[in-house]
């Protein structure tokens, strides 16, 4: 008895953690929250496009050209240049992901771009579909750098910026043939080797003929990835970029250079932007839709099932803070599909109970005590949560492997809203009944564990 | 027991509101949105006056994008539906609609999808609803593998699937109805909705013919025994369950309904009348029918 009733107490203690969780980790709540620790800062709710504004972009990849065995290293490889163009963009928290074809989702290679805060559509396709640029600048003519102290009479170097003493070239990454990873004989260091085209190779002579002495800036999107100081004039159109990178880091700029270009060209199949009030009020619909159908469900199980329905709102409680501390950590990206699938959740995890409550009022009836009642209707109750969980949980993982997006967040939030109330409504609710077992076996206790009309 | 004694008119609402449900499914016919068939739907709202639709359908029809529906929402806001549009379209629309004010207007949402990707959906929902329908086959197949009397137990699997047709039919039913008043399209979210009903309301049916077949069992002679008074009583022992099971789902899509986010309204209404009639007919239909067929082979 005792040791039941301290169970139910950490139980009651480790939900109020959890609840705890889920109010600091969330700016709209916590007003402390730039304060706040870097855990809580990390785990905001994760907003889908239509919640939160932006711009879904789906492409279609044309592999026709490729080998098959080659398609997946493709995909990736263009995904990598989308994705870095993106990066450059400065948009925060990009989703770029291959759909590969196949039986269900049709023949084509597609690539699903998601664009969250960018609701310019244009600016969005054009930052994609540009080509990126490898640029290889020289040393200006020196100019004096003026520095002034300020007001303070303090002197600000952080506005002097290294572009200013580069200009261009003709030699972009249209004349590099190919790139690749080698290793410093005497070293051992990592350094990338460039191979230009007959034309990038005069080019490059003449640069470094021009330049000896002077640094060579070779620069990918506008942003400097390398400044090599010539040491003398290479006519082989061969260059090295050595500089203090790992093993990795060389593999990857390899891997930027030689994707200069896509992969594999694509076509826009669909797009689709939502502007951030639009989302805002999505956002708000859907929390008062989950507290109202909360309140509603709250108030049917006391009403009917009276103190056992008091418990079951206490472990719906538990079960809700338990799911929403689920969205933040996995984390799981909500939408106004996942919203619903989440309150639908609510109504289904209280399902569990109702069966275990009909079940005990039906042992009372036979004319069992209370703590009997109690023990028959969880085990009896059993067999058919089980069978009607499980019947749910397969609809929803065909609509989770079946879906697109959409569909996905619904199923996602069902599916996982069905596998933790089975814990809720079981396990917590078992473990509070038993601990309220005190109330003995009276009139007035036989009320309590009744339900609906009957006496 | 009430039901079982008035089993015909019940059934025959049942089968009333089906018919009903069906007459408006070919009268009306489903609207495919662009989720399926393709296309594009701009969403503004002007910021001061709204441009009536006379003025801008001129304006838009000069435009030669082919048919351009303008719907009114709100009070200053039109939904545009078009044939998808690419880059170039989009903000030839904008600037049209804005009327060369580019600032009296804002764009709230744009939604442009090529018809490639709405067979993509067309297919995979297609193959989502064989998929989920074989697995209730099968589930049912199981639930009832074990051999009953007096009715033999293919003919409970095929009244739970004749209740679960009767279950999607009349919220489609309703949705189309909806859909020609109301402009409501069918997008991925229907198909989501009819395959949650499938799921939902195959359960509730099988629990109540578990209860009769849990009864049966208990009877000593089953050739003696009263079908329909054992149909009857365990009707009497799993219906409130069988109530306040749905009634705490429908609760929560009410509350969905009224207060939800705009995008999920319908979902959540067919939703409902999906629960409503899951329930209704593992009560008041499938038992029933399960009388009718036993009186039937009894006269036979």
């Amino acid at each position: 008895m005792i040791r039941k009733a301290i169970l139910a107490f950490v139980i009651l203690l480790l939900g109020a953690g959890v609840a705890f969780f889920v109010f600091k980790s969330e700016p709209r709540l916590n007003k402390n929250f730039d304060t706040a620790s870097s855990f809580f800062k990390n785990h905001p709710f994760r907003l889908g496009l239509d919640l939160s504004g932006g711009s879904h972009l789906v492409y279609k990849a044309d592999t026709s050209v490729v080998a098959s065995n080659e398609v997946n290293d493709s995909m990736e490889a263009l995904r990598d240049v989308i994705e870095r163009r993106i990066n450059l963009f400065g948009v925060s928290e990009p989703v770029v992901q291959i759909q590969h074809g196949g039986l269900v989702s049709g023949s084509d290679e597609q690539l699903i771009v998601d664009l969250p805060g960018v609701t310019d559509v244009k600016k969005a396709i054009e930052m994609i579909g540009q080509t990126p640029l490898l640029e290889f600048k020289i040393e200006g003519p020196k100019e004096p750098i003026e520095v002034k102290p300020g007001k303070d009479g303090k002197i600000d170097l952080g506005n002097i910026s290294l572009d200013q003493k580069f200009v261009s070239t003709e030699l972009t990454g249209r004349y590099l043939e190919k790139a690749t990873l080698e290793f410093d004989p005497n070293t051992r260091e990592p350094r990338v080797s460039l191979q230009f085209n007959d034309e990038g190779t005069k080019l490059f002579a003449e640069i470094t003929k021009n330049n000896v002495g002077k640094m060579v800036a070779i620069y990918l999107d506008g942003a400097p990835i390398s400044t090599p100081v010539v040491r003398e004039e290479i006519p082989s159109g061969q260059a090295v970029i050595s500089g203090n990178f790992t093993p990795t880091e060389g593999r990857q700029l390899v891997g930027r250079l030689n994707s200069g270009a896509l992969p594999v060209p694509i076509t826009l199949l669909s797009t689709q932007t939502i502007g951030a009030t639009l989302g805002d009020n999505a956002i708000m619909a859907g929390v008062k839709a989950t507290v109202i159908g909360f309140l509603l469900v709250a108030l049917f199980l006391i009403l009917w099932y009276r103190l056992p329905g008091l418990v079951a709102t206490l472990s719906l409680s538990i079960f809700v803070v338990i799911i929403l501390a689920l969205f933040k950590l996995l984390p799981v990206t909500l939408t106004a599909a996942g919203i619903a699938g989440f309150i639908i959740s609510i109504g289904i995890a209280v399902d569990a109970n109702v069966l275990i409550f009909e079940r005990v009022k039906e042992e009372l009836r036979a004319g069992k005590s209370v703590n009997e009642a109690v023990a028959a209707g969880f085990s009896r109750a059993w067999l058919s949560i089980r069978d009607s969980n499980i019947s749910s949980f397969i609809g929803a993982i065909i609509l989770f492997w079946f879906g697109t997006s959409l569909i996905k967040g619904f199923a996602l939030t069902l599916g996982m809203g069905i596998v933790v109330s089975m814990f809720s409504a079981i396990t917590v609710t078992r473990i509070f009944l038993k601990t309220l077992s005190f109330v003995g076996e009276g009139k007035v206790a036989r009320f309590l564990f009744s339900s609906g009309i009957s006496k | 027991m009430f039901i079982i004694r008035h089993k015909k008119i019940f059934v025959g609402i049942s089968i009333g509101l089906v018919v009903l449900a069906l007459a408006s499914l070919f009268v009306f016919g489903l609207k495919v949105g662009i989720d399926f068939k393709g296309g594009a739907l701009t969403e503004v709202v002007y910021k001061t006056v709204r441009p009536t639709q006379e003025e801008l359908n001129k304006n838009l029809e000069a435009l030669n994008f082919g048919s351009v529906l303008l719907q009114p929402t709100g009070e200053l806001g039109y939904i545009v539906k078009t044939r998808d549009l690419n880059d170039a379209e989009h903000a030839k629309l904008l600037e049209t609609l804005s009327q060369g004010k580019a600032d009296s207007l804002t764009e709230l949402s744009f939604n442009s999808i090529g018809p490639s990707v709405g067979r993509e959906l067309t297919r995979k929902a297609i193959l989502a609803i064989i998929l989920i329908s074989l697995a209730i086959i099968c589930f049912i197949a199981f639930a009832f593998r074990k051999v009953a009397k007096p009715v033999s137990s293919w003919r409970y699997g095929l009244i739970a699937v004749a209740t679960l047709l009767h279950d999607v039919i009349i919220p489609v039913g309703i949705f189309v109805v909806l859909s020609h008043y109301y402009g409501a399209e069918v997008d991925a979210l229907f198909v989501v909705a009819v395959l949650t009903i499938l799921g939902l309301s195959v359960s509730d049916t099988i629990v109540i013919f578990d209860r009769i077949r849990e009864n049966l069992r208990k009877e000593a002679n089953i050739s003696k025994t009263n079908f329909s008074e054992v149909v009857g009583k365990s009707l009497d022992q799993s219906f409130v369950r069988s109530i306040c099971t749905s009634l705490t789902v429908i609760l929560v899509l009410l509350a969905l309904f009224f207060f939800g986010p705009s995008t999920t309204k319908y979902f959540a209404l067919m939703l409902t009348a999906g629960m409503f009639f899951g329930t209704y007919s593992s009560i008041f239909l499938a038992s029933p029918l399960l009388v009718l067929t036993e009186e039937l082979q009894k006269n036979k």
